[in-house]
């Protein structure tokens, strides 16, 4: 009987504690830079749009919610005519990211995304496209890895190591 | 004003405060129980989250109102009636203040008492009609229970029924002028308390309902307006009880400085509090507790208490 109305004591101070409960579109809760939310397509320092549309990305889904249509332009360079991702799929495991070769596709702090037709929810290329380069600022695909041109191979030019062989990497 | 116009107002105007106070009770336990739990409770919908009163019953309205085949389908209408209807009837007795109250019988706490003696006809039938192991388990419980509680629930307020010397619970209002009967009858009124929480079914005596192992015991098929109905009764049973409470033991309107119907307010409010703080901290027991803690606990003590307060108002009034 003591230790149930010691019970009812204690709840009732529970009145005077602070609130657990975050006021939520008022107050946003702290998401970390690493936190895996909408899924951008970003772009190199210069501009040029990182995509080589390997289809690395739709290969890692688990989910195959990426489609994408590769194409090339003039110069042979290659980059996706279309990218869909259908993020009423879409379960956030960053698969993507860590596939990409070229840091296009990257995971955003960004979860508010509702909508209330699911239609709305399948993301067009130019809904994924910003104008920046997301969490690697510095970075350029091409600069990195060297790039073949018409009467120049990758590491033929002045001061250009030649690539690597990939084949002397493995086990 | 004539009488009639004043006793027509009187009806109406307690009617209405009590369903809308019952219907306000789902948004109050709902912001003290998240109180209690370090949250905030409903508070989006319109100030203070009040309008989310509306738009349960909205909901509530327009929801489907199904009888499930297998029911018997007049005693499942009825069921829910009669628990609505003990429950108003019984508040009609409770005085509110002295000009405040809807009828004022000889046999005011005689007629509060069977009236909630038949309001566990209302969860019998609606456990029996639904034809279901959960609704039936849950009502054989229900009748068990409160049919237990209703003995002492009775015999602890025989000792206020004694001193004030009237069953009229205005006279009982009355006769607490100088002194609460929470003082002289202090066993009278932790036993009342008890047995109220077990009457009106709620945590911690809330088996007859026990989520946890009856999916909602008696009203389990009830679906749409029919729930509401048993959720506002068991409203409603809050409210009666936390009145009796505050008229038979607490002194009713009497209270200084302010005025009688704030204060009868008041103490009603602080019970229904209390009986929310109740379900927010204790887990439900056993059957077999509750019916032992009743049986050889509180009857026991509820006899002592009737036995030793006729014999000091017979040692002081000489035996009238």
């Amino acid at each position: 009987m003591l230790s149930q109305l010691r019970t009812l004591w204690l709840v009732f101070l529970h009145m005077f504690r602070r609130r657990v409960t975050v006021q939520y579109p008022e107050k946003k809760p702290y998401l970390p830079p690493r936190w895996r939310g909408r899924i951008i397509l970003s772009r190199d320092p210069d501009g040029g749009e990182r995509c080589v549309a390997c289809y690395l990305c739709a290969v890692a889904c688990p989910v195959d919610c990426i489609a994408l249509q590769a194409t090339e332009d003039e110069h042979g360079r290659r980059y996706p005519a279309s990218f869909r991702i259908n993020f009423s799929r879409c379960i956030f495991c960053g698969y993507c990211e860590e596939a990409c070769p070229t840091y296009a596709i990257q995971l955003t702090p960004d979860c508010e995304m509702g909508e209330y037709q699911r239609q709305n929810l399948v993301y067009e290329k130019e809904d994924l496209m910003i104008s920046g380069p997301g969490k690697y600022p510095g970075y350029n695909f091409y600069r990195v890895a060297g790039l073949a041109i018409a009467g120049k191979d990758k590491g033929d030019a002045e001061n250009e190591r030649p690539p690597v062989d990939v084949r002397t990497l493995l086990p | 004003m004539s009488p009639v116009a004043l006793g027509v107002i009187n009806v109406f105007g307690v009617l209405l405060v009590a369903l809308t106070l019952a219907a306000g009770l789902i948004w109050v336990e709902r912001r003290l129980l998240a109180l209690w739990q370090d949250r905030y409770g409903p508070n989006r919908v319109g100030p203070f989250g009040l309008m989310q009163v509306l738009a349960d019953m909205i909901k509530i309205f327009t929801k489907e109102d199904w009888t499930p085949p297998f029911a018997d389908r007049p005693v499942f209408v009825i069921a829910p009636a009669v628990i609505m209807v003990t429950v108003l009837l019984a508040l009609a007795v409770v005085p509110v203040t002295p000009a405040i109250g809807v009828v004022s019988l000889n046999i005011g706490v005689l007629f509060f008492l069977a009236m909630s003696s038949l309001g566990v006809y209302g969860v019998v039938l609606a456990g029996w009609a639904s034809d279901s192991k959960y609704s039936l388990l849950g009502s054989l419980r229900a009748a068990a229970q409160l049919l237990s509680y209703e003995v002492f629930m009775g015999l602890s307020l025989m000792g206020v029924v004694l001193i004030a010397g009237s069953f009229d619970l205005r006279s009982i209002v009355a006769a607490q002028d100088r002194i609460w009967f929470v003082i002289p009858q202090f066993v009278g009124f932790v036993v009342f308390l008890i047995a109220g929480v077990a009457e009106t079914r709620r945590l911690p005596f809330d088996l007859p309902e026990a989520e946890s192992e009856l999916v909602a015991g008696f009203h389990s098929e009830y679906s749409g307006m029919k729930f509401g109905m048993f959720f506002v009764a068991e409203y409603l049973g809050i409210i009666l009880i936390s009145a009796m409470i505050t008229t038979l033991f607490l002194g009713g309107w009497h209270g200084p400085w302010l005025p009688p119907i704030v204060w009868f307010l008041l103490k009603t409010f602080a019970f229904i509090g209390f009986f929310i703080l109740l379900r927010a901290s204790l887990p439900r027991p056993r059957y077999d507790q509750l019916m032992a803690y009743g049986w050889k606990v509180l009857l026991p003590l509820s006899l002592l208490n009737l036995a030793i307060t006729a014999a000091v108002v017979i040692a002081i009034h000489g035996g009238r």
